[in-house]
């Protein structure tokens, strides 16, 4: 995964290295095969540009072009804006309420990953915890059978409507009150997918949000998706405040770049990452092993502290 | 189908992008105007090489034509992209125009619509007099049998499936048996998601397909690839890789009603050859249209 955009930052620092001094305009073009590899990897123009302008800004001071090292230099600037951007060292899994229980919400796009995530994490945390996942996807066909299997699957709480039930709140409320009643002290909430862009389905999040007070809303997002990320994103975070975003199917070969345009606008910590379809595919975000994986230079982190 | 049902159906939606006004009215092709139409590309996923090339191209020939305003220079862009997608034979072919048994491979990455669409492509022939099988050979994911028989029976629609965790290629077997018997003519297949990179588990779809080839002699084949349109640079990659495990006939492209452009389609066209067929509109089931040239054209630079 990543290897392309990996070899692009390569070969884009590769133009440095055999140079003593720098000139600007040595750093310019540099700079702008990092925007390359950064559009190429689906990072959204916007973000592209606005990351690329910080690392051409910071490149370009005297000390680093004066400096005896300035590719390893620059190198390490763009390690630390792309660590920067995708969260420092905030983000370890979900941040449970002082009074249990805890709610999380999941929401995103049709087919991002919502389900499968709400159950990788249920279980995940089944060792100190009472996790209980609830189907609030009475749209799509067999959305709750989905989350009913992986629940039983996995050992833990499922509730969902019954047969013929349609009434989204009323399901919700139930299934606070039915937590209550079995001690669950969290709570996550599936949610049907939709587009950022149908209002009437925004605002059933909303709705859904009012009543059920989540600790976390988190955003899931597919590593595969393009330039859209950004409105996606925007929309979600617009709409919701989310408070965390997991970024799935992680597992192929698609660069992620989607991800640095959801930290760009939401500046909430990534949570997981997901890698596969198995319930044990998950794990838990770590910015510098990405910006590392995305830069492929394992001596960076040790490098940029030097600096 | 309707002519302008795509552009109708988006309308709404596009608009939202506010980037229609984005080419104005202008004579003057400055350098920020031919930096403004790339990124215009780029931002509908058609990919920074590729959109260098085409802006390149079009400069190209609006210098040889003498071309003024930016209006003409996307009608050139436009008439260069029906040019390139153009030359792909196919796009947009009606693949129930056909007196011949049918089958239908649908396959992709996880979660791009493949069951979905399976049940819209079912009712599409439906409607059209033929007898659709819907074929449950996703026997992997929770539930997936479970979704397609809600259609099968919302629709009214045969499904043939088998218990979870059985092997697919016995269930795309059983259905052409049932075909074969008399018990239907189009038979829709419903693949469990995976990532192109897994060996396996493309070796094995590769053996399902494989199986039913061999069963249906005479029969009209398709392989379809399903992609997402908000699907980034990954989706050639995707298309490359199925491609080549499969003998890709066409590709899919679904929620199109998202405001994304699907740019990364000129790409799988073009280096691929590999034509589009329908283009998924919605969550329900009527909501897959023949995929229209023009109209995917004027959606990315509208
Ligand atoms: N390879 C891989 N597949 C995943 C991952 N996470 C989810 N999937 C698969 O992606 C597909 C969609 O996952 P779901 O959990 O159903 O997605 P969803 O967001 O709930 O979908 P809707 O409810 O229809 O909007 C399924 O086939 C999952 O098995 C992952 O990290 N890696
Ligand atoms: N907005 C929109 N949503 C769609 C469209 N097609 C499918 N979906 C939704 O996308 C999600 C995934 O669709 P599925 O048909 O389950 O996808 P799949 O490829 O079968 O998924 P797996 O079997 O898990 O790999 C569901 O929530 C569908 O309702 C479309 O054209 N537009
Ligand atoms: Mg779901
Ligand atoms: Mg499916």
């Amino acid at each position: 995964m990543l290897d392309t955009l990996k070899k692009r930052f390569e070969k884009a620092l590769g133009l440095l290295k055999n140079k003593g001094k720098l000139t600007e305009e040595d750093v310019s073009e540099a700079v702008r095969e990092v925007r390359r590899a950064l559009l190429e990897g689906d990072v959204s123009l916007k973000v592209a540009k606005e990351l690329t302008q910080k690392i051409k800004e910071r490149a370009t001071q005297r000390e680093v072009l004066d400096s005896i090292t300035p590719a390893q230099q620059i190198q390490a600037i763009v390690y630390e804006e792309l660590v920067n951007l995708m969260g420092g060292k905030t983000s370890k899994g979900i941040v449970f309420a002082p009074k249990p229980p805890t709610v999380c919400m999941m929401v995103g796009l049709q087919g991002a990953g919502k389900t499968t995530t709400c159950v990788k994490i249920a279980k995940k945390l089944k060792g100190g915890h009472k996790p209980l996942v609830v189907a609030c996807d009475l749209k799509r066909p067999a959305a709750v059978e989905q989350l009913q299997i992986l629940a039983n699957t996995a050992g833990v709480g499922f509730f969902g409507p019954k047969a013929g039930e349609g009434d989204l709140k009323k399901l919700i409320r139930d299934a606070m009150e039915y937590a209550a009643s079995r001690l669950h002290d969290v709570i996550i909430l599936d949610t049907a997918g939709r587009l950022h862009i149908d209002d009437e389905l925004m605002r059933e999040l909303v709705e859904i949000k009012e009543i059920a007070s989540p600790t976390e809303i988190m955003l899931v997002l597919d590593a595969m998706t393009g330039q859209e990320a950004i409105r996606v994103a925007e929309a979600f975070h617009g709409e919701l405040a989310l408070t965390g975003l997991i970024l799935t199917k992680m597992d192929g070969d698609a660069r992620g770049g989607a991800l640095l345009s959801a930290k760009a606008v939401a500046d909430v910590p990534v949570k997981y990452i997901g890698v596969g379809e198995k319930l044990d595919d998950i794990e838990v975000f770590d910015p510098e092993q990405m910006a590392q994986r995305i830069l492929g230079m394992g001596d960076l982190k040790a490098l940029a502290e030097k600096v | 189908m309707v002519l302008g049902t795509i552009k109708e159906k988006l309308a709404k939606v596009k608009n939202k992008l506010g980037i229609a006004n984005l080419i104005s009215k202008g004579t003057i092709l400055s350098d920020s105007f031919w930096e403004e139409l790339e990124e215009l590309l780029i931002q509908g996923d058609v990919g920074i090489d590729y959109s260098e090339d085409l802006v390149r191209e079009v400069k190209d020939r609006t210098k040889r034509e003498k071309i003024q305003t930016q209006e003409e220079v996307k009608e050139i862009l436009k008439e260069v992209l029906r040019e390139k997608l153009g030359r792909v034979e196919g796009m947009g072919k009606d693949l129930l125009a056909t007196e011949n048994k049918s089958l239908v491979v649908l396959v992709g990455v996880n979660g791009t619509g493949k069951t979905t669409t399976a049940a819209k492509l079912a009712r599409l022939a439906k409607g059209r007099g033929k007898r659709p099988i819907l074929v449950a050979a996703d026997t992997f994911r929770a539930a997936a049998t479970e979704q397609l028989k809600t259609w099968g029976e919302r629709l009214n629609i045969k499904v043939i499936a088998r218990e979870p965790g059985s092997d697919p290629a016995s269930v795309v077997f059983d259905a052409i048996k049932s075909a074969d018997a008399g018990g239907g003519d189009f038979l829709v297949v419903d693949t469990a998601g995976r990532i192109h990179t897994k060996k396996n588990l493309m070796d094995e779809l590769g053996k399902v397909i494989r199986v039913a080839y061999k069963e249906t002699p005479g029969w009209e084949k398709n392989v379809l690839l399903v992609l997402d349109a908000v699907t980034g640079q990954n989706g050639l990659l995707q298309a490359k890789t199925f491609g080549e495990a499969l003998d890709l006939t066409g590709v899919i492209l679904t929620k199109y009603d998202n405001t994304a452009k699907g740019g990364i389609l000129l790409a799988i066209a073009e280096q691929l050859n590999i034509p589009i067929y329908y283009v998924g509109l919605g969550e329900g089931s009527e909501d897959l249209v023949p995929f229209s040239v023009d109209e995917f054209i004027n959606g990315l630079l509208e």
